[in-house]
């Protein structure tokens, strides 16, 4: 990558917020021009995603690459030269989750066509919150990281509340207090970096490079881990997340459980892990405890749902259990099996709310046990279940594999019986995604559901994009361990 | 010219100038209104010549620029007035402007109305640019008791006269709590002059310190009380609700940023060299105005009080800032502080406008009359929802920028702990202001059917939006000011 590609990073910030402030400009009942208009940006997005990831290379050696810098303020009251920067740049991790963001939001702006109330509103909270994930992933400066994380916070009320189902006041108002009291956990951690580093900036790259005392990194890294686990749904501040999820629309469950929830596992590693190695090895085991505790108990809980939609908040959070084991075992594989199983739970997830969205659309019921047989009315729609499935319970040759084998060599190498633990929640994910399978696609159809159509034309299209994703992932995982793996081992050497 | 100690005076009026042009619009103004028959003009020339006035005196404030010096060893001009003058005179034009349909409609005595505006901008400049104890008490007493006789203004509400008097009576034992404590620092330091006030407490004889903390205790309280800082605050919720809308702004905008004005050129300048003796006091007071006044605001049901709680907290953040003044770091902490101040007013007009918009349209205060603001008016809903948001620090607007700046400020002082309580308070506050987003938002009208905003309602708001999200993307130039602002109030 040179620094042109930096213009492509910041591009990535900026179609999606020029493209709600387009939106904003449009009359509400030109349905044909929001349609038009998302489409075209949604494609621009996950080509220029596919950009960045391809052209990010470890031969040039540079942990950050298509590093762009503006001076936003400088030598004013307490800041120095760098003060405060626009400057994106692009790691490893980050290219492969902005490619992540990248495939999730296409096929989410597809199926949201269908939302036919206050549309274009739908669409602008929906760009902005998009605009605020990719932020997350390129940007190199505190000031600028922390804003595009509110900013991805920000929409996911009205999102909930305006547009969602069930319990949405509830879900809404749980989701956004859990989440802005985790950022208070993060915006104490960014002013303690500043004020202890003493560079007077809040540029990441110097303030990573910086020396900092082993005292101050034993005593922030929990803050950190605290404050961007709630995002990531970290035990035990996970509760907003099957309650927010299970509340939210379709596409808004796509993003937030595909994409949020990593910002905030990356959160984690970024500022936690290469922020303050010291205090991540110090808390490690913790971290490692918290982690398998959350897979078995989400595990667990996912077994007792007879709601496709909790179940899957209750899987999510089993899920980001074992990317936070992958963090806290404090080894290379380790972290990349973490990082891979955010792109993987990321892809298979969103493929589950799709399809648990298009299903609930006609039938406006989310209930397994009240399904059965629907194998023969909705064939598509059960395959594409199926190939969600058996990534989620770690059949080889899908995406979900490929992670988990990481992390549970990780785990088995530092922790035996965390290993062990791990396979059994493996078993138990098989348990309830095999039940609700058996239960709603075979056996005896159910007359009461013999109006159900196939899933629309555009839903069957997202849902392609996702499985071939998926697939890819799973047969093919070079390219991103390629990617993923040296940065890691550049954070690891510190 | 020189005074009876022999000091040389300088007394160049024309450094007066924007000051003496809006005494004097105040003065036409209540010629005008008593003329209107004999004038044949009507009501609108009233707020048409106070705004002129007011741009009068902002021309004159901008060919002042370069002019630094005092007057007469009692006015200083330097960049931290013409900082306030032009926050101050923006202000009452806002108001003006924003709100001149209400005051026609609600407001008893217009033409003493738009003249105590006037005169009280006046007192609040000279409060930011005093450089004597007792021109500044002079100020503050210009301002407080234009703001006396103002809220007792409201046409046809019983609560008007309740809140006066509420108001009056308790101002009255802060201003002689203010005085008293003012002629203590006197009796310690021997001169009301700051510059002299600096000298005698760096030079710190010792044997004083009683006298000199109690008068610290006695000015915090009084100026607590100004700024309406818990403890002092319980008046506010009172005196807001029950003042006329525009007053209710003006109370939540000017009043607090003189305050503040005064605030930082004492704090900063005369009793620096005793910060260690006060900044614990400060430090609990924003403490307790932070926590208190948010967590109070859950429980209100009108719109008014909500705002009077809600601005009661941003207080707290920006005592917070004047607690961690020091030496070293304390012109960027003030500069901070402005920064903050700035970007509190303008959002807090920017909500204020709405509401009195909304107040026009459909004479409703209760945060339940807004439900279903999004279908009947969208821009309204949208402007006092980004309102909000930035009131309460959300990102891409005012309120991020401006409170990133002053806790980044305050932690480089050390003072990390405040930063985490202003933060979680922070974090309080928006659930309150969702209550309101909710209700514009997530419910049907009471009464359906689109309305529009006056075209001076559309200018106010679209203007200070603009501003309100200019300073949330590219706060830049507005710190460099603030910051060469705060640089003229120190000694050391």
């Amino acid at each position: 990558m040179t620094e042109n590609d930096g213009y492509i990073l910041l591009a990535l910030v900026l179609v999606p917020l020029g493209t709600a402030l387009l939106l904003m400009a449009v009359p509400s009942r030109e349905r044909a021009t929001i349609i038009g208009l998302t489409a075209v940006s949604s494609m621009a997005m996950l080509v220029m995603s596919i950009y960045a990831f391809a052209s990010y290379s470890f031969d040039e050696a540079a942990q950050f690459q298509g590093v762009l810098a503006f001076t936003w303020i400088e030598n004013v009251g307490l800041l120095g030269e760098k003060g405060i920067q626009l400057k994106v740049g692009l790691d490893g991790i980050t290219a492969s989750l902005v490619l992540l963001t990248g495939i999730v939001i296409v096929p989410g702006t597809w199926v949201s066509w269908k939302v036919q109330e206050r549309t274009k509103d739908f669409f602008i909270l929906l760009y902005v919150l998009t605009a605020g994930v990719f932020g997350v992933f390129v940007f190199l400066d505190l000031f600028f990281w922390f804003l595009a994380y509110e900013v991805a916070l920000l929409p996911m009320y009205q999102l909930i509340v305006v547009w969602g189902s069930t319990r949405k006041e509830y879900g809404g108002m749980k989701l956004m207090m859990m989440l802005m009291a985790g950022s208070i956990f993060i915006f104490t951690v960014i002013f303690a970096l500043y004020a202890h580093v003493g560079a007077a900036t809040f540029d990441m790259e110097v303030l990573l490079d910086a020396e900092k005392s082993e005292g101050f990194q034993k005593a922030f890294f929990p803050l950190v881990a605290i404050g961007c686990g709630v995002l990531g749904a970290l035990f035990p501040f996970h509760s907003w997340s099957p309650d927010g999820h299970a509340s939210a629309p379709t596409a808004v469950s796509m993003l937030h459980a595909g994409v949020l929830m990593k910002v905030g596992a990356f959160g984690v590693l970024r500022l936690g892990f290469q922020m303050m190695p010291e205090g991540g090895e110090y808390w490690g085991p913790a971290l490692v405890v918290l982690g398998i505790t959350a897979a078995l108990y989400g595990a667990i809980s996912a077994l007792r749902q007879t709601d496709m939609k909790l179940m899957m908040g209750f899987s999510s959070v089993s899920h980001m259990g074992y990317v936070f084991i992958g963090l806290g075992v404090f080894n290379s594989i380790g972290w990349t099996g973490a990082v891979l199983q955010m792109t993987a739970h990321g892809l298979m997830t969103a493929l589950f709310f799709l399809l648990i969205g298009g299903m609930y659309d006609q039938a406006h019921n989310r209930e397994w046990p009240a399904f059965s047989g629907m194998a023969k009315q909705m064939p598509i729609w059960t395959i594409f279940f199926m190939i969600a499935s058996f990534a989620s319970l770690g059949l080889p040759g899908l995406s979900g594999f490929v992670a988990e084998v990481h992390i549970f060599i990780g785990a088995f190498r530092a922790y035996p019986i965390v290993g062990g633990l791990a396979v059994l929640t493996a078993a138990i994910t098989v348990t309830y995604l095999l039940r609700a399978l058996a239960q709603s696609f075979f056996g005896e159809m159910n007359p009461r559901w013999e109006s159900l159509k196939e899933i629309t034309f555009m839903e069957r299209a997202g849902a392609t994009v996702l499985a071939g994703a998926i697939v890819m992932l799973g047969l093919w995982p070079a390219p991103w361990i390629d990617r993923i793996a040296p940065s890691i081992i550049e954070i690891a050497n510190l | 010219m020189t005074d009876v100690l022999g000091n040389t005076l300088n007394l160049q009026y024309e450094l007066l100038l924007p000051e003496i042009i809006l005494a004097i619009t105040a003065v036409v103004v209540l010629t005008l209104d008593a003329f209107k028959k004999e004038l044949r003009v009507g009501y609108n020339s009233l707020p048409f010549v106070s705004v002129l006035g007011l741009v009068g005196a902002a021309v004159a404030t901008l060919l002042l620029l370069d002019n630094r010096g005092n007057f007469a060893l009692l006015i200083e001009l330097d960049d931290f007035t013409t900082f306030f003058r032009l926050l101050f005179i923006g202000t009452a034009a806002v108001l003006i402007i924003g709100s001149y349909e209400y005051i026609e409609r609600h407001v008893s005595h217009v033409g003493e109305f738009f003249a105590l505006i006037l005169l009280s901008t006046v007192g609040a400049i000279y409060m930011a640019a005093a450089r004597d104890l007792l021109t500044a008490y002079l100020a503050v007493e210009v301002l407080s008791f234009s703001l006396y006789v103002a809220v007792s203004l409201a046409k046809n509400d019983p609560r008007s006269g309740e809140a006066a008097l509420k108001y009056v009576l308790l101002g009255g034992v802060a201003s002689a709590m203010l005085l008293y404590g003012l002629s203590l620092l006197y009796g310690v330091a021997g001169s009301t002059q700051y510059a002299e006030i600096s000298e005698a407490l760096a030079a710190g004889t010792g044997d004083v310190t009683l006298p000199l903390l109690l008068g610290l205790v006695l000015i915090v309280g009084g100026l607590g009380f100004k700024a309406a800082a818990v403890p002092f605050h319980n008046y506010a919720p009172d005196a807001y609700e029950g003042a006329p809308l525009p007053v209710t702004m003006y109370l939540s905008a000017t009043s607090k940023a003189a305050t503040f004005a005064l605030i930082l050129r004492w704090f900063a300048g005369p009793l620096l060299p005793a910060v260690d003796d006060w900044a614990w006091m400060l430090a609990a007071i924003a403490v307790a105005t932070m926590v208190i006044g948010n967590l109070v605001a859950l429980q209100q049901h009108n719109i008014k009080r909500l705002l009077a709680y809600s601005s009661i907290s941003q207080v707290g953040y920006m005592l917070m800032a004047v607690t961690a003044l020091a030496p070293d770091t304390g012109v960027a902490t003030s500069g901070a502080v402005l920064v903050h101040m700035v970007g509190y007013l303008v959002t807090n007009l920017v909500v204020f406008v709405g509401v009195i918009h909304f107040y026009n349209k459909t004479g409703k205060e209760e945060i339940s009359d807004f439900r279903g603001l999004a279908q009947t008016n969208p821009y309204l809903a949208l402007t006092l929802t980004a309102g909000l948001f930035s009131l309460a620090g959300m990102p891409l607007l005012a309120g991020f920028f401006t409170k990133f700046i002053l806790f980044q400020a305050v932690a480089s002082a050390d003072y990390l702990w405040l930063v985490i309580v202003g933060v979680v308070a922070s974090t309080v506050s928006l659930y309150y202001y969702l209550q309101v987003i909710k209700q514009m938002y997530l419910y049907e009208p009471l009464v359906p059917g689109r309305w529009r905003l006056s075209a001076t309602g559309y200018l106010t708001t679209g203007v200070l939006f603009f501003f309100m999200v200019a300073i949330g993307i590219w706060g830049a130039p507005l710190y460099e000011v603030a910051d060469a602002a705060a640089g003229a109030i120190f000694f050391v």
